[in-house]
């Protein structure tokens, strides 16, 4: 099998790639999601926290 | 012993700490899975002899719905754990569950629509197993929501585990909607309680990237719940102590 014939799906290509990449968009998404938020989180909280010292 | 375990892993601290040190290897475990089940998938199996190569999509559709009923039977299980007991954790991985839980839903219905279209003529029929998970994508959108409409996060995790709780009837109908009425979507071909009728090549793949949907979802679930923990434990000085440290 060659690397054109694969890539062609027997006609399917169009259904099969489709398929597979909004799939792999999607788990990307679910990974990114939460490592973004929990940088974010620890950035907020570090910050409050120096903010509520200064404070006092 | 093992109550010290269950006692010390409902600990947030310990929680967090333990997860962090599980990443990595559910990662790569995933990769693992994922890149067998696709090489076995994509390349080994032979075409279906009907279907073509458009049956591939199976490798991806079937998993996906199986982990939309899998997620959500955990996350309605671990909301009635924290109704009921009041572990926090348990109300944690609950709604953790959610958005990933969604995410499988879509994935199963965009690949059956999309497989749907060469095979059935149409991207879209109001059978009775498409409606169903129709449904429980719905149901998920509405558990999101609803937690998000909550700012209290204990009585937030209340009302969504009731909400999750009240949606398990829809299930089963997903289940056996395909026995129960004359529907367009095949029956069963795994999990009949004869031999699956299913050739063991693409049985493999199927089984594999089961496998990896199962690693990522532990995977996704497990980031999700630590950045829950981060946001309930904020005021702690763990927590403020590891966000200052980094």
């Amino acid at each position: 099998m060659n690397l054109n014939e694969f890539l062609n799906m027997g006609g399917y290509a169009f259904y099969v790639w489709t398929s597979y990449g909004i799939t792999l968009l999607v788990l990307l998404a679910n990974v990114i999601g939460p490592a973004r938020l929990r940088r974010k989180l620890l950035v907020d909280i570090a910050r409050a926290a120096r903010r509520a010292r200064k404070a006092a | 012993m093992f109550n010290n375990f269950f006692h010390k892993m409902a600990s947030p601290k310990y929680f967090y700490r333990i997860s962090g040190q599980l990443l990595p290897w559910l990662a790569v475990a995933f990769v693992l899975a994922a890149v067998a089940g696709l090489y076995y998938g994509l390349v080994v199996a032979p075409p279906d002899y009907q279907q073509g190569d458009s049956y591939r999509i199976m490798f991806v559709h079937v998993p996906a719905a199986w982990m939309s009923l899998f997620i959500y039977i955990v996350m309605a299980g671990a909301g009635a754990i924290g109704l009921v007991w009041r572990i926090k954790l348990a109300e944690v991985v609950s709604i953790s569950s959610a958005t990933v839980g969604a995410s499988f839903t879509f994935l199963a219905l965009v690949t059956g629509s999309i497989w749907g279209k060469p095979m059935w003529g149409t991207w879209w029929v109001w059978d009775a197993r498409l409606t169903s998970e129709l449904i429980l994508l719905f149901l998920y959108l509405g558990i999101i929501a609803l937690h998000n409409a909550i700012d209290d996060k204990r009585t937030a995790a209340r009302a969504t585990a009731i909400l999750a709780i009240v949606g398990v009837i829809n299930i089963p109908i997903i289940h056996y909607s395909v026995e129960w009425w004359n529907t367009l979507h095949q029956g069963p071909t795994v999990t009949k309680f004869d031999a699956p009728s299913i050739h063991i090549s693409m049985l493999i793949p199927l089984l594999l990237m089961a496998l990896a949907f199962k690693l990522y979802y532990a995977l996704v679930v497990l980031m999700r719940a630590r950045c829950e923990v981060l946001e309930r434990e904020r005021h702690t000085g763990w927590v403020k102590q590891l966000a200052e440290s980094q």
